[in-house]
């Protein structure tokens, strides 16, 4: 099967074309209108990996290709700002053709998100936007499909399907913006938001113990994990552009602060001094050292793991020096210290939160083998044929 | 059925049948007398395990070949097996076949074949006087018959003297008959069915080819067990031909006049809504998209579209009910033919969806193969309970579409109605089935390709609108004048990116909009859509003088044209209309309930038809309704639709 080189875009399609020629029409590969698919996973496209079957862009983009023109609708002062900004920014990098961008949102505050991107975008219903996704990416591979979702919208009233689009590793982006509080409800506690919250619902304090949002993803098999922070975008881009080239679906979860529901909730990650002691920064390959610098210059603060349990602690390097440090590796096969590293963080004060690319492996991406299914099965049965199949096998006939 | 187990080297097959050779095949005239038959309705009935459904398929497939006109009933219970000889274990096909057009799978059997005291039971309350019972015998010892609370063995307590009753060792032949096969009893009593499918197929002259051919294909990784199988269905016809006890075996003609010349096949409701599907894809050259969750009656749509990748069908079993319609909504947003099937408590899980599709003006077929409710309700059992909520059963005003096939073999073309009504006004439709369309079968002429309904539809590719600026742009919600369709632009085209969602939008441009003078507009601009889908207008049988209109909608049509038949035999006027629409109803269907002094509606249901009927044209609509789980039987039905035109 050849591997895709300009692959024809529906746009180019004339006026009057039949439908099939514009949309993915049988699922073939090489059909009228689409690009040509290889089933050779991440190795298509010559290193652009699945990103090659999205048509490029024809000229130069800028942010501002991707705003529309409504009016942002957002609290003023809300961490949504920052990263739709982050987002419109990134987007020219990447430098995919706008019409084969799709944004899918549920419901809350941040699920506003697609009416702000000047791509093809779907507003829908509560929880159901990774289902949702699922069946646009599966069934259109030339499309890059990003889900915008929040703490309650993706793991309260959606939970079921975040999981399995994650164990399918269908290829989307889903971005879940955790402010760890209902805001478009007015302030109720959410599935994230720490023990004897006191709120509009809880006025003597929650009492359920809230998902640890990358934990749980990688319990249900995510291949790429990651979080990062809503006002820190160079590190917000850092981590969408990891994502964006991850084949399969990549879970970002983003930090976001609720200025008005629950204002400040991450300060301790945002304040320089105190982000010093609290955040880890995650780099593949380098040794996970943070805090004030040592004598190296890397931080006094490192993280090992503990001979006798197996879990990861903090060391401070001076006194317990550097070789037990761990060297990041969010390649490792078994997610066994990514998900150590999840648990990491103390609940409550949030310090040794680490952030960046916890896990990017590669696995075989649903889309990929739904659509390697369906060329198997014209290979060995020829391509459908109506009348035969109306037929079948078992007839007779009526003459009179 | 498995081979013999290690360690009991079994012979080597034979090559030949143990019993008897091949038997002849139909037509060729059995030494014992013939009769012959205008119909004759058969019942088989065993345990969840005994393979009843296969042997009615089979005898259905002979029948089908030979030319009879048919219909048929699978009856089984939600358990996979159920506890073995008891009543709720008991599974039933019953097969009606005739030498003319029949519209039923019939009321009462003319022969009821029982293979355990169980399965006499539960269907002797349903044999006339003089009909034939075929027992199995060997079941008939203390322990079964106590199981199901036989004190006496009704086969000699003279409980069953109304009939005519042939005791058959069923068991100890077809064990008798393989035991040169090296299998275990356990193993060679497991075709004590094909046995009986063999009596059964001499008795009725039905040509044995078929199964033969089927047996070899099934087991022919096993061929030892195809060649027991087959050994016990012939042994099965021989026994009816050299026993005493059988004297007459019967003939029922071909029903030639019944059928249009043509190319036939037999067909389930599912079956045929499945290739509906396929063909309204390929009819609208969009690829299929099939969101689904496993669910009884609706699944075989599932596994039939999966097998059917060739036709690049996507196929997608989703993690709820839910995932299943949102990702098809999804694809539909992509361009592709979308579809969700289901049942009732599924349509329950998917509403809020559907209120989204309605908002969002995408086409999406939802099939809805209605079974017996509420809640889990008779998973197995039919049922039209679902009309009300396939009407009304969203938030807001969300007016959808509804098409109702009305027998097995029409489920074809209402699934290319449903993907039509879609694709024309980007709505989503609802299929309504049911469990008795779905898993009976009839003939059906297989249709010309070249005539099926062109259904393809054009992409917008380019913008639709020009602003007080004079600049063009893109309106998703700009309808078109006629159908109130809006423009279905796919990602991937250049020039139209555009957002949509469930919030109100302002109408043409689709933007978020709280206006309340715009909502009452797009509110009823929606409903103004759906009600001015155009359907075709129903048709009423009349034959002249009738005073009395008998309305019924969806699978009911077969039970309601047999009462009427029986009927006007009678020399009752009466005339029959079925409702292919539901929503909206035919343009001309008010004219019609007024050129009648009284309607009547049966209905599986308490009544949901009747209800929208009254509250749209304001008539006295009569309605008679059933809710067992089980099609209406035309001699009931006809009792009661008399009662009803004279009360």
């Amino acid at each position: 099967m050849p591997n895709p080189t300009t692959p024809q875009t529906p746009t180019t399609t004339p006026e009057t074309s039949t439908p099939a020629a514009a949309a993915s029409s049988a699922g073939t590969s090489g059909a009228a209108g689409m690009p040509a698919v290889s089933p050779a996973g991440s190795s298509e496209g010559g290193g652009r990996g699945l990103l090659s079957l999205v048509p490029r862009a024809e000229g130069k983009q800028s942010m501002k290709d991707f705003k529309s023109d409504q009016e942002v609708r957002w609290c003023p002062g809300c961490g949504d700002y920052a990263v739709l900004a982050a987002v419109q920014g990134f987007m020219p990098e990447l430098g995919l053709a706008r019409e084969n961008i799709v944004f899918v949102s549920g419901i809350g505050c941040s699920s506003r998100f697609p009416y702000y991107m000047n791509t093809y975008g779907m507003h829908s219903i509560h929880g159901r936007a990774p289902a949702i996704a699922t069946g646009l990416a599966t069934s259109r591979r030339d499309l890059s499909v990003w889900v915008v979702t929040g703490d309650g919208d993706a793991l309260s009233i959606g939970g079921n399907h975040l999981i399995h689009a994650l164990r399918r590793n269908v290829n989307l982006k889903i971005l879940l913006f955790n402010n760890r509080i209902y805001g478009l409800t007015k302030g109720q506690y959410s599935p994230t938001s720490e023990v004897g919250k006191i709120t509009k619902s809880t006025p003597m304090g929650s009492l359920d113990a809230p998902f640890n949002p990358l934990s749980l993803a990688l319990g249900a098999e995510a291949s790429f994990v990651a979080r990062t922070v809503d006002s820190d975008r160079q590190h917000l881009t850092s981590v969408l552009r990891a994502a964006a080239a991850h084949p399969g679906t990549a879970l970002v979860e983003i930090y976001q602060n609720c200025n008005i529901f629950n204002d400040g909730a991450f300060e301790v990650l945002k304040d320089k001094d105190r982000a010093l002691e609290a955040v880890i920064r995650l780099e593949h390959g380098q040794p996970i050292r943070f805090g004030a610098p040592a004598e190296d210059g890397l931080g006094s603060k490192g993280v090992v793991r503990d001979q006798a349990s197996g879990d990861l602690r903090v060391v401070d390097v001076r006194e317990e020096g550097t070789d037990g440090v761990l060297v990041h590796d969010a390649r490792a096969a078994s997610p066994t210290t990514a998900f150590a590293l999840t648990r990491l963080a103390d609940a409550d004060t949030l310090h040794h939160t680490p952030i960046g690319v916890l896990r990017s492996v590669e696995r075989p991406v649903y889309d990929t083998l739904m659509s390697d299914q369906l060329d198997q099965a014209i290979e060995a049965q020829g391509k459908g044929d109506l009348a035969t199949l109306l037929a079948g096998n078992d007839t007779w006939t009526v003459t009179h | 059925m498995s081979p013999a187990a290690p360690g009991h080297p079994a012979p080597a097959p034979a090559t030949e049948p143990t019993v008897g050779a091949a038997p002849s095949t139909a037509g060729s005239p059995p030494e014992k007398a013939t009769e012959t038959l205008h119909r004759v309705i058969i019942r088989f009935a065993g345990d969840s395990g005994d393979g009843m459904q296969l042997t009615g398929d089979r005898f259905t497939s002979e029948t089908a070949s030979f030319g009879n006109d048919l219909s048929t009933l699978p009856n089984f219970p939600a358990e996979i097996r159920a506890p073995a000889g008891t009543l709720p274990g008991v599974s039933s096909f019953q097969l009606h076949f005739a030498d003319h057009d029949i519209l039923t799978p019939g009321d009462a059997p003319d022969v009821l074949v029982a293979m355990n005291p169980a399965a006499l039971k539960a269907n002797v309350g349903d044999l006339p006087a003089g009909a034939v019972l075929i027992v199995n015998t060997d079941e008939f010892t203390k322990r079964p018959m106590a199981k199901v609370g036989y004190a006496t063995s009704p086969l000699e307590d003279g409980s069953l003297e109304a009939f005519q009753v042939h005791g058959v060792p069923l068991t100890t032949l077809t064990v008798e008959a393989l035991k040169e096969f090296g299998l275990s009893r356990k193993e060679a009593e497991r075709s004590k069915n094909m046995f009986a499918l063999g009596l059964l197929s001499w008795m009725y002259h039905r040509p044995t080819e078929g199964t033969e051919a089927y047996l070899r294909k099934k087991f022919a990784k096993k061929p030892q067990l195809a060649q027991a199988n087959v050994t016990a269905f012939r042994a099965g016809w021989n026994f009816g031909e050299t026993t005493e006890d059988f004297a007459v075996s019967y003939e029922v003609a071909p029903a030639s006049s019944a059928f249009q010349a043509g190319v036939y096949r037999n067909i389930s409701g599912n079956l045929a809504l499945a290739y509906g599907l396929v063909a309204a894809s390929v009819q609208a050259e969009l690829p299929l998209f099939l969101g689904s969750y496993p669910i009884t009656p609706a699944s075989d749509i599932l596994h039939e579209l999966s097998r059917h990748k060739n036709f690049g069908v996507r196929s997608f079993q989703a993690e709820d009910e839910i995932a299943g319609i949102g990702a098809a909504l999804g694809a539909a947003f992509g361009g592709s033919l979308a579809v969700t099937t289901t049942s009732g408590p599924g349509v329950a899980l998917k509403s809020e969806t559907i209120g989204l599709a309605v908002s969002l003006e995408l086409p999406l077929v939802v099939v809805d193969i209605q079974r017996g409710g509420p809640s889990t309700g008779l998973p197995t059992k039919t049922e039209q309970a679902d009309l009300l909520q396939a009407m009304y059963g969203r938030n807001g005003e969300a007016p959808v579409p509804i098409v109702a096939p009305s027998t097995p073999a029409d489920c074809f073309d209402a699934a290319l109605e449903a993907a039509r009504i879609a694709l024309v006004y980007r709505t989503p439709v609802f299929l309504l089935s049911d469990g008795y369309l779905a898993n009976g079968s009839e003939p059906w002429r297989v249709p010309d390709v070249e005539g099926l309904p062109d259904l393809r539809v054009r992409f917008a590719s380019g913008p639709n609108h020009e602003l007080a600026d004079g600049s063009r742009v893109f309106w998703p919600y700009k309808r078109d004048a006629v159908t109130f369709a809006r423009p279905w632009a796919v990602p991937g085209t250049a020039g139209l990116e555009h957002r949509i969602g469930g919030i109100e939008k302002q109408d043409g441009s689709g933007n978020i909009s709280y206006d309340p003078a715009n909502h009452e507009l797009m509110v009823r601009t929606r409903q103004a859509k759906i009600d001015g889908v155009v359907v075709e207008d129903v048709r009423v049988d009349d034959p002249g003088g009738a005073r009395v209109l008998v309305l019924g909608w969806g699978s009911t049509y077969g039970p309601i044209a047999a009462a009427v038949r029986r009927l006007r035999g009678e020399g009752v006027a009466l005339a029959q209309a079925h409702l292919r629409h539901l929503n909206p109803f035919p343009a001309n269907l008010g004219e019609v309930l007024a050129s009648y002094e009284r309607v009547v509606i049966p209905e599986m249901n308490l009544g949901q038809l009747a209800t929208l009927i009254r509250a749209k044209y304001a008539i006295d609509a009569r309605s008679h309704t059933q809710v067992n789980g089980m099609p209406f039987k035309a001699e009931e039905l006809a009792n009661a639709l008399k009662e009803a035109i004279n009360a």
